[in-house]
């Protein structure tokens, strides 16, 4: 069980919070003008990083509140958590 | 007091003051506070403890603690019975019961042993190689297989115990109380770190338990228990004895079973305290102190009673003051079996002499063994051993010049316990859990540990280092450097002075040469828990398996409740020489979590019964339950599924339930269902984005269904949704949805919509819901309001109001979802059962009926209303429910939109919501039936689709059903075939909606 650090709360046990999957795929603007390819990838393809993975997690049981966080899937070490809206940090495993 | 003729008359830890009696497969046995169970029985002279797992062949105590794989038993009978527990590690009370397992009808004349004298037709793989075939016999097999092959029984009757679990964080965590943990944990201490010290024994010490070299001036075990003492003393430092780290995961967390009370007989146990603590311990640094296991040797029946490992036996001599026998032999590979000797030969035991494979052997130890007069067979093997159930010699025979067979003539030596070593393996399971990679050491012919993948540091015989000062040294340096690496401020303490004697070197022997090869011969056991020898693995290299992970599949080599604690590295070895690839080329099967058999008690502590998962009740609960109600689960919630009368079946009080809403008024408990409170100015902009119709034109006090889909166009939750003012909506959802809707809209603010204004709350439970539905339902409201106007021009079809109702301070919504006139009355939740026995009293001249989810269920389906996970299943859009009107044309965008014009999604014979009619209106179809093309025999036969709904309709007078069809809008008027648990039925497909399709009832 991974020891979070929510960035608006502290370091927390990993059952106070849901992961949200990959972090920073944003929503197309305009979803008519793509091909059912460039949708489906949005909707359903994400990376399957061996390495620094960026993904989305929530505070569920806590504040509530969505954040980001870089996360090695090969050691499962958590390199950075920040909020919604700020840059990704440079990493590299 | 029984005589216990293997007593010591003096030393050991026990308590001789405190003589205790127990219980052994029927039999009364004596022994002291301070035994466990097998040194009891040794003290007893009880050598046989049970029958193999696969030949039931006679077995006796290997070891002395976690590693045992022979003395497993049935502790204790009844409620507190536990199976498959290690003599060497319970703990001796007074009272104590205990039964040998695996034997049948008992451990002296086993019938099972019968597959010993066949064992021939008994090689790895048997089982799946011969009940293969045919195939569907292998359900008659089975039972019997388990029955030969079972280990202890459970209980049937609930776990009378209680148990905790603790959660903490510390700076040091120290595994293992041995020189190396409790240097660590003293150093670390003293620098002022919190530290936890824990040890799976009942006092601190490890292999100071039965050391008698001394640390300073003092006894090793004075020198512990100073340490002990000191570190209690400590303000932040915890010594947890009698307690498991079982599992290293991720982020330095370490679990530990504490057995707080199985030591206590079971008179003394209270449920004050509990059993068994599962501690969760999150630490910046961890120090693994965990100590080795020594390895058995390979050689022909190697399992003979007697037969145990050298350091047991130093262990059964020193610390428990027993013999394991009267003349010993010992066989070994390496130093530690002299140390085992010279003990032994000190306390009065007759040692025959020391079978070493190691030739022209020198150094200190070899020569206090020939001071002592105990003879050594140098660079000898042991070929046999004798005896029946019992061991009474050996045979030996030396080594060839080259080392790789036998030479000469056998020579006899006589003893009734044979003290094997070849060899240690350092304890790597929780470093390997870490996942840590380990490093053979060639040298030390053992598996260390790596580089530490987490905050750790190994110290000690787990570090590979077996002399008493480096474990020491170690130890003091890790519990420095774990220390400052917390934050602390350290220094070394000063290094006790040990005079120990120097090692010197083992030689690699695992397999000892024979002659005969290894198939021949008596059985040469690799593990001992499971019966493999070295046959098995030899014929599974034959038969070309390469890898570790298949070999201990195969051959079930490491399984069972020990792990393979005595057997791993010797396998790899066997396996290394019959495979021609080195032992680190071929690593190791993974290391997993449990490191000793874990209780399931404690895995769920406290989180059982009722416990287990909240209930949630609504706030006219106690009513439903005085009226006689039986419940429905929906998720958490506890709903009225029927109000049974007099003996009525469900089907009778459903169909009343159903026909008193159709013509006079019921009452329904609708609290459960989600409410969210959406405010802010972007209330409707979000609106739009989350549901697929337009929300614009929604003017104050109306209400308006929506359909909610994923980002893949399926639909996942449905509800109405009241605008209360422009910037103030009131949103529901179905029951249990509400966590799920304000957690996905909730992402899209805070993830998506970042500058979208909108606050969501999760009130479903502060109001509570009463649902008023029928053709009186209007009379009735009117006579409980003075300040709702209820005519159907001033309060029409989906429309909300406020008011007064009975006395209390309401929202009454006018929606349905029977296709009745229908309000839904809604009121805080404290005030819900005032409103409820009002709406009783004052409906009562209209027969009100209370009606519960069942009646619910039927209304609603013969209204055709959908329920989201009944009619869909996460795969259907609202297309696919003909549902094409709730989704605007108009509206650019809103999430899955783009989704339903992928060409899957608008392919024609799609499974499509129906209604179906049976030809037999009496006929109700099963939920999950399946619409079938054609007929054959028996399934498989092409399918179309499924039943979805199905109900007895008593506003209809017939059965319906709802069902996704192929194809199914345009299939109206078509008579299909289902096949319904083995009844086939025809079916007409119409449209889903059976009752008012006009809607004149709803809208009245």
């Amino acid at each position: 069980m991974f020891q979070i650090d929510c960035p608006f709360c502290g370091p927390r046990w990993q059952v106070e919070f849901v992961c949200g999957g990959e972090a920073h795929i944003e929503r197309p603007i305009n979803p008519d003008m793509l091909s059912d390819d460039e949708w489906a990838d949005y909707v359903f393809m994400r990376t399957n990083s061996k390495g620094m993975h960026y993904e989305r997690w929530c505070h569920i049981h806590g504040c509530r509140q969505w954040f980001n966080a870089a996360r090695d899937t090969v050691s499962d070490k958590i390199h950075a958590t920040y909020r919604m809206g700020e840059k990704p940090p440079e990493l590299s495993s | 007091m029984k005589q216990q003729p293997y007593r010591l008359p003096t030393g050991g830890r026990i308590e001789r003051n405190r003589p205790i009696s127990f219980v052994y497969d029927g039999r009364p046995y004596d022994g002291f506070i301070g035994d466990t169970l097998a040194s009891a029985l040794l003290a007893n002279g009880v050598r046989l403890v049970g029958r193999s797992f696969k030949y039931h062949r006679p077995r006796g105590v290997m070891t002395a603690g976690s590693n045992e794989p022979n003395a497993i038993v049935q502790l204790e009978t009844g409620a507190y019975a536990e199976p498959n527990t290690r003599a060497t590690q319970v703990e001796l009370y007074d009272g104590l019961t205990a039964a040998s397992q695996n034997c049948w009808p008992s451990v002296g004349f086993d019938f099972g042993a019968w597959t010993s004298h066949f064992s021939d037709l008994f090689p790895a793989g048997f089982y799946y190689k011969t009940f293969m075939w045919p195939r569907s016999a292998w359900m008659r097999y089975e039972y019997f297989i388990r029955r030969m092959a079972g280990l202890g029984s459970s209980p049937r009757v609930p776990d009378p115990d209680r148990y905790e679990k603790m959660h903490t964080h510390c700076d040091v965590l120290v595994v293992g109380s041995g020189p190396a943990g409790l240097s660590a944990a003293l150093a670390a201490g003293r620098a002022g770190a919190r530290v936890i010290l824990v040890d799976e024994q009942n006092e601190v010490g490890g292999s100071l338990l039965e050391e008698t070299i001394a640390i300073g001036n003092d006894p090793a075990m004075s020198w512990a228990n100073k340490v002990r003492e000191e570190l209690i003393a400590l303000p932040e430092t915890r010594v947890l004895l009698r307690s498991t780290a079982y599992g290293y995961y991720d982020h330095n967390l370490v679990m530990i079973s504490q057995r707080v009370s199985d030591h206590l007989g079971l008179s003394e146990r209270s449920t004050d305290i509990p059993r068994q603590i599962l501690w969760k311990v999150r630490a910046k640094e961890v120090v693994l102190a965990t100590g080795a296991h020594e390895r058995p040797l390979i050689f022909p029946d190697n399992d003979r009673p007697g037969v145990m490992l050298a350091s047991a036996a130093r262990s059964y001599v020193n610390r428990y003051a027993v013999k394991p026998g009267s003349s010993a032999i010992f066989f070994t590979n390496n130093d530690s079996a002299y140390k085992a000797a010279l003990d032994m030969h000190a306390a009065g035991m007759r040692v025959s002499g020391i079978i070493d494979v190691r030739s022209d052997i020198s150094g200190s130890w070899a020569q206090s063994v020939r001071d002592a007069g105990i003879p050594i067979f140098e660079n000898q093997v042991v070929v046999a051993t004798h005896g029946k159930s019992g061991l009474k010699g050996v045979s030996v025979m030396k080594l060839n010049p080259s080392g790789d067979g036998v030479d000469g003539v056998t020579q006899r030596v006589h003893g009734d316990v044979l003290c094997m070593s070849g060899g240690w393996s350092p304890v790597v399971h929780l470093f390997s859990q870490s996942r840590g990679k380990l490093n053979f050491d060639v040298a030390k012919n053992c598996f260390v540990p790596g580089t530490p993948v987490q905050a750790s540091i190994t110290v000690g015989a787990c570090n590979g280092s077996f002399l008493l000062s480096d474990c020491l040294r170690e130890g003091f340096l890790a519990g420095t450097e774990a220390a400052k690496n917390a934050g602390f401020e350290a220094i070394v303490p000063d290094l006790p002075d040990v005079q120990e004697p120097e090692l010197t070197e083992e030689r690699a022997v695992w397999e000892t040469p024979n002659r005969l090869p290894s198939g021949r011969g008596g059985k040469r056991f690799i593990d001992f828990q499971n019966d493999v020898t070295s046959r098995d693995v030899e014929l599974a290299a034959r038969e070309g398996y390469l890898s570790v992970e298949h070999l201990k599949r195969y051959t079930t080599l490491g399984m069972g409740t020990d792990q393979g604690k005595l057997s791993n590295v010797n396998g790899l070895a066997v396996f290394s020489r019959c495979t021609g690839h080195d032992i680190p080329a071929l690593g190791v099967t993974t290391f997993r979590p449990p490191y000793t058999p874990v209780t399931f008690g404690v895995i769920g502590g406290r989180d059982v019964d009722h416990l287990f998962d909240p209930v949630r009740k609504t706030p006219m609960h106690e009513w439903h339950v005085s009226s006689g109600a039986l419940f429905e689960d929906v998720g958490q919630w506890k709903r009225p599924h029927y109000y049974p009368q007099d003996g009525e079946d469900m089907a009778a009080a459903v169909k009343r339930e159903c026909e008193a809403v159709g013509s006079t008024v019921g009452i329904a408990d609708a609290s459960t269902l989600g409410k969210l409170d959406l405010r802010g100015p972007d209330v409707k902009k979000l609106l739009n984005w989350v549901y697929t119709n337009a929300w614009n034109k929604l003017e104050t006090d109306r209400c308006r269904y929506g359909l909610m889909l994923g980002e893949n166009g399926m639909v996942f939750d449905d509800g109405v949704t009241t605008k209360l003012s422009d910037e103030h909506y009131l949103m529901s959802t179905t029951s249990g949805g509400a966590g799920h809707v304000h957690q996905w809209l909730e992402e899209w603010l805070q993830c998506e919509w970042l500058d979208m204004k909108v606050w969501v709350t999760n009130i479903t439970t502060q109001y509570a819901v009463a649902q008023i539905s029928g053709p009186r339902a209007r009379d009735l409201l009117a006579e409980l309001t003075s300040d709702i106007d209820v005519s159907p021009q001033a309060f029409p079809f989906m429309s909300m109001r406020c008011g007064t109702v009975a006395g209390i301070s309401a929202r009454v919504f006018r929606i349905s979802f029977s296709g009745e006139l229908s309000y839904e009355i809604n009121v805080p939740a404290n005030k819900g059962m005032a409103l409820w026995r009002a709406l009783m009293s004052c409906g009562q001249k209209y027969n009100i009926t209370p009606y519960g989810t069942e009646s619910m269920h039927v209304l609603r389906a013969e209204k055709g209303f959908i329920i989201v996970g009944e009619e869909t299943d996460g795969t259907v859009t609202p297309m696919d429910l003909g549902m094409d009107w709730i989704v605007s044309k108009a509206k650019k965008n809103f999430l899955g939109k783009r989704s339903l014009s992928r060409s899957d999604i608008i392919k024609s014979d799609r499974k499509q919501l129906v209604g179906l009619l049976t030809d037999n209106p009496d006929y109700v179809l099963g939920v999950g039936a399946q619409i079938v093309s054609q007929i054959n025999e028996s399934p498989p036969m092409p399918m179309e689709g499924h039943v979805t709904s199905s109900y007895y309709g008593p506003r209809v007078g017939r059965s319906i059903a709802m069902a996704l069809l192929s194809g199914g809008l345009k299939r109206q008027g078509e008579t299909v075939t289902v096949w319904d648990r083995g009844n086939i039925v025809r079916a007409k497909v119409s449209s889903p909606v059976f009752y008012d399709r006009d809607g004149d009832r709803m809208n009245a």
